[in-house]
C-alpha cells in the first residue's frame, strides 16, 4: 500500500437489520466514504443515527448488507471470518467508550495482549514494545498495576496504547472521551492526535464533543443513516 | 514462565485466578469426586490382589482330574433307552488319569503353561499311639510341586527335604498328635496299605482346616499307599497369565478329554462378588464423572456470560474464534486436572489413614495397600478429559458470540 492509497474506502454501504422480517430496519442508506493515511476524522451525529453501526462495519466486526468496503486496499466483502479477523488484528486498533480493559491482566499485559494473541507466545520484544507504548502515554509507573486499579483516564490511555500495539494503519475510537472529565478527555484526544501526526495512523473518532471535533482534519456527520460531509 | 505458555493457556490461567473463589469451589467438588474414585478403586484392587495372592500361593492355577464316573441307563435290544430305569449315583472311586505321562507332556508343550506337576492324592488315616486323624494325603514330586505351591516358604519347623519315608504335616495336626520334627507316624490308606513315616517338616498353610488335614509325601510313597502304583490322580498346572487360566483349562479339556478346573472356576463365588463390585464401582465412577462434568460446565457457562464483553474485546483485537474456543476448553481441562491432582492426594491420604487405623483384631493389616501409579494416571486423564468434554458446549458458545453484541454487553 502506498502512502497515498486510502486506508478506508466505503462504497454504497447499506446495513439492514432483521432482513426479511416484519421489523426490518435499514440503518445505513448507502454510505460512501474514504479515509487517507494519517487523516484524523471525527464522526458526529445524534444518538441512534448509525455511527456505531458504521464503526462496527468499518472495524470488520459486522458485515454490510450491501456495498463494498476496502481496508488497506483489501476488499473485505468476500472474506470469511478468519480472514476478517486477521485483517482486523493487523490493521485496525479499537478504543471504546468504556475503555474495556481485560480485568484479569495488568496494564502492560493488556497492551501486550494483541501481540501475544497474534504470535501465540509471549516474548521479550513484545514486553519492551508494550512498555514503550505505556511510556508514550505516560503510564510507566503504573505498567504493572492491575488494570482495574487505574483511574478512568489512565485506563483509557492504556486502551490507546493497546490499540497501537500492532502498529495499525487505522484506529477506530468510539466516543473514547465520552466517559472522562474534560482534562482527561483532552489528554486522550491529544494522545490520539499526536499518534496520528507522528506515526501517520488514520483515526476515525466518534464524538459528541464539538470542540474536539473542530480540532480534527475533517468531520463527517451521520444523520438518519446518511452521511453529511 | 508466562513466556513458555501459549496465549490460550495464559489467558485461561488468569481467568481462573481472577475467579479464584469460583475456581476453588469447583476444584474442591472435583477433588472429592476423584478422591472417592481413587479410594474405592484402590480398595477393590487391594482386596482382589490380596485374595489372588493368597489363593495362588496355596493352589495350582489349573488341576487336571480323571473324569467322574457316571451311570448310564440300560438300553433295550432295539437300541432304545429302557424306560423307568432307576439310576443310582455312582461311587467316585479313586481313579488315575489315563495315560497321564502323555497328557502331561502335551500340556507342557502348550505355550501358556509354565509347570505341570503330577500328584497322587487320597484319604488316609494318621495315627500316633491311641490318637488318629483322617487326612488328605498328597504325593508330590517336590522339584515340580514346589514351583506351584511354595511349601518351603510355609515351613515353621524342619526342612524342605522330602524323601520316601518322610511326611510334611500342618501345625494343627502336629499339635493334635503331639508330634514334632523327627517323630514317626503310622499312615494307613483305604487300600489297606500302611507305612511308617517320619515328620520332616511342619507347615503353616494359612488356615486351620488345611493345617489339620493336609499332608504331603513323596509321589512314590503316596502311589504305593493309595494303590496307584505308577499312576497319578491329579496334574497341577501353572500358567503365565493367571487370569487366562480358565481359557487354558477349557482348551485342555477340549483337546485331551480330561476334566480341567481352573482356580477361577473353583473360586467362582469370589469372582462373582468382585464382578458385582467392579460394576458398582464403574457405575459410581460414571456418575461421579457426570456430576464433575456438569459442575465444570455450569461454572464455565456462567464464566462465558460474565466475560462476554471481554470475549468481544478479544475478537476486536484480532483473536480468532478458535483461540476463544481453546481458552475455555483449556479452563475445563485445567479444572479437571487440578481437581484430579488434589483429589488423588486426598484419596491416597484417606487410603493410608484407613490402612493405618482399620486393622484385624490382632493388629495386623486387613490386606496390603495397593497404590498403583496407573490408578492416579487414570484419575488424572479421566478428570481432564471430563473437563474438556464438559467445557465444549460453553466454549463453543463463547467462540460463536457476535463481537458487536458481546462488546455492547
Amino acid at each position: 500500500m502506498s502512502t497515498h492509497d486510502p486506508v478506508l474506502e466505503l462504497r454504497g454501504i447499506v446495513k439492514t437489520f432483521n432482513l426479511g422480517q416484519p421489523n426490518e430496519t435499514e440503518v445505513l442508506h448507502g454510505i460512501d466514504f474514504t479515509l487517507k493515511p494519517g487523516e484524523f476524522c471525527s464522526v458526529i451525529g445524534p444518538s441512534g443515527s448509525g455511527k456505531s453501526t458504521l464503526l462496527n462495519i468499518v472495524g470488520l466486526l459486522d458485515r454490510p448488507t450491501r456495498g463494498t468496503l476496502a481496508v488497506c486496499q483489501q476488499e473485505t466483502t468476500t472474506l470469511d471470518d478468519s480472514a476478517l479477523t486477521l485483517l482486523r488484528g493487523h490493521n485496525i486498533g479499537f478504543v471504546f467508550q468504556y475503555h474495556h480493559l481485560i480485568s484479569a491482566f495488568s496494564a502492560i499485559e493488556n497492551v501486550m495482549m494483541p501481540m501475544v494473541g497474534d504470535a501465540g507466545f509471549l516474548n521479550d520484544a513484545m514486553r519492551e514494545r508494550a512498555a514503550s507504548l505505556l511510556a508514550s502515554v505516560g503510564l510507566t509507573r503504573w505498567k504493572d498495576s492491575p488494570s482495574m486499579q487505574l483511574s478512568g483516564g489512565q485506563q483509557q490511555r492504556v486502551a490507546v496504547a493497546r490499540a497501537l500495539a500492532m502498529k495499525p494503519a487505522l484506529i477506530l475510537a468510539d466516543e473514547p472521551t465520552g466517559n472522562l472529565d474534560s482534562k482527561s478527555a483532552d489528554a486522550v484526544f491529544d494522545l490520539l492526535l499526536s499518534v496520528s501526526r507522528e506515526q501517520g495512523t488514520s483515526v476515525l473518532f466518534v464524538t459528541h464533543n464539538a470542540a474536539l471535533s473542530a480540532r480534527c482534519d475533517k468531520t463527517i456527520e451521520v444523520v438518519d443513516g446518511h452521511l453529511k460531509t | 514462565m508466562i513466556a513458555l505458555l501459549p496465549f490460550e493457556a495464559w489467558v485461561s490461567l488468569r481467568f481462573m485466578r481472577e475467579g479464584r473463589v469460583q475456581t476453588s469451589f469447583i476444584v474442591g467438588g472435583i477433588s472429592i469426586g476423584v478422591a472417592v474414585i481413587v479410594f474405592m478403586s484402590a480398595l477393590l484392587a487391594g482386596l482382589q490382589s490380596n485374595f489372588v495372592r493368597r489363593a495362588l500361593t496355596g493352589q495350582a492355577h489349573i488341576q487336571v482330574l480323571p473324569p467322574k464316573e457316571v451311570v448310564r441307563p440300560l438300553r433295550n435290544d432295539d437300541a432304545t433307552w429302557q424306560e423307568n430305569a432307576i439310576l443310582q449315583a455312582p461311587l467316585q472311586r479313586l481313579k488315575s488319569i489315563d495315560q497321564w505321562q502323555s497328557v502331561a507332556a502335551q500340556i507342557s508343550a502348550m505355550p501358556d503353561v509354565t509347570v505341570v506337576s503330577p500328584a497322587a492324592t487320597g484319604s488316609a488315616l494318621v495315627a500316633r499311639g491311641q490318637v488318629n486323624r483322617a487326612v488328605t494325603l498328597t504325593g508330590i514330586n517336590p522339584d515340580l510341586y514346589f514351583r506351584i505351591v511354595p511349601l518351603p516358604e510355609k515351613i515353621v519347623k524342619g526342612q524342605a527335604k522330602m524323601e520316601v519315608d518322610t511326611i510334611f504335616i500342618g501345625t494343627d495336626l502336629a499339635t493334635d498328635l503331639g508330634v514334632t520334627v523327627g517323630d514317626k507316624l503310622i499312615v494307613s490308606a483305604s487300600s489297606g496299605a500302611t507305612n511308617t513315616l517320619k515328620v520332616a517338616a511342619i507347615l503353616d498353610l494359612g488356615s486351620k482346616g488345611a493345617n489339620s488335614r493336609n499332608t504331603y509325601v513323596a509321589l512314590r510313597t503316596a502311589q504305593s499307599l493309595l494303590g496307584l502304583t505308577g499312576l497319578v490322580s491329579i496334574l497341577d498346572i501353572t500358567v503365565h497369565d493367571v487370569y487366562g487360566a480358565e481359557v487354558v483349562a477349557q482348551r485342555i479339556s477340549a483337546l485331551l478329554h480330561v476334566e480341567a478346573d481352573s482356580w477361577i472356576k473353583t473360586n467362582e463365588q469370589f469372582f462373582t462378588a468382585v464382578h458385582a463390585q467392579t460394576i458398582a464401582n464403574t457405575a459410581i465412577r460414571f456418575f461421579v464423572a457426570l456430576s464433575v462434568g456438569f459442575g465444570i460446565a455450569s461454572v464455565l457457562v456462567v464464566s462465558v456470560v460474565q466475560r462476554s464483553r471481554e470475549i468481544g474485546i478479544f475478537r476486536a483485537m484480532g483473536i480468532t474464534r478458535g483461540q476463544i474456543l481453546r481458552i475455555f476448553l483449556i479452563q475445563g481441562g485445567l479444572l479437571g486436572l487440578f481437581g484430579a491432582i488434589t483429589g488423588s492426594m486426598m484419596g491416597g491420604g484417606a487410603l493410608m489413614l484407613w490402612h493405618r487405623f482399620e486393622r484385624n483384631a490382632d493388629g495386623t493389616e486387613l490386606f496390603p495397600l495397593v497404590l498403583e501409579p496407573l490408578l492416579f494416571i487414570q484419575a488424572l486423564l479421566l478428570a481432564t478429559l471430563t473437563g474438556l468434554l464438559a467445557a465444549f458446549a460453553p466454549a463453543l458458545r463463547a467462540a460463536r458470540l457476535d463481537p458487536v453484541v458481546a462488546i455492547r454487553g
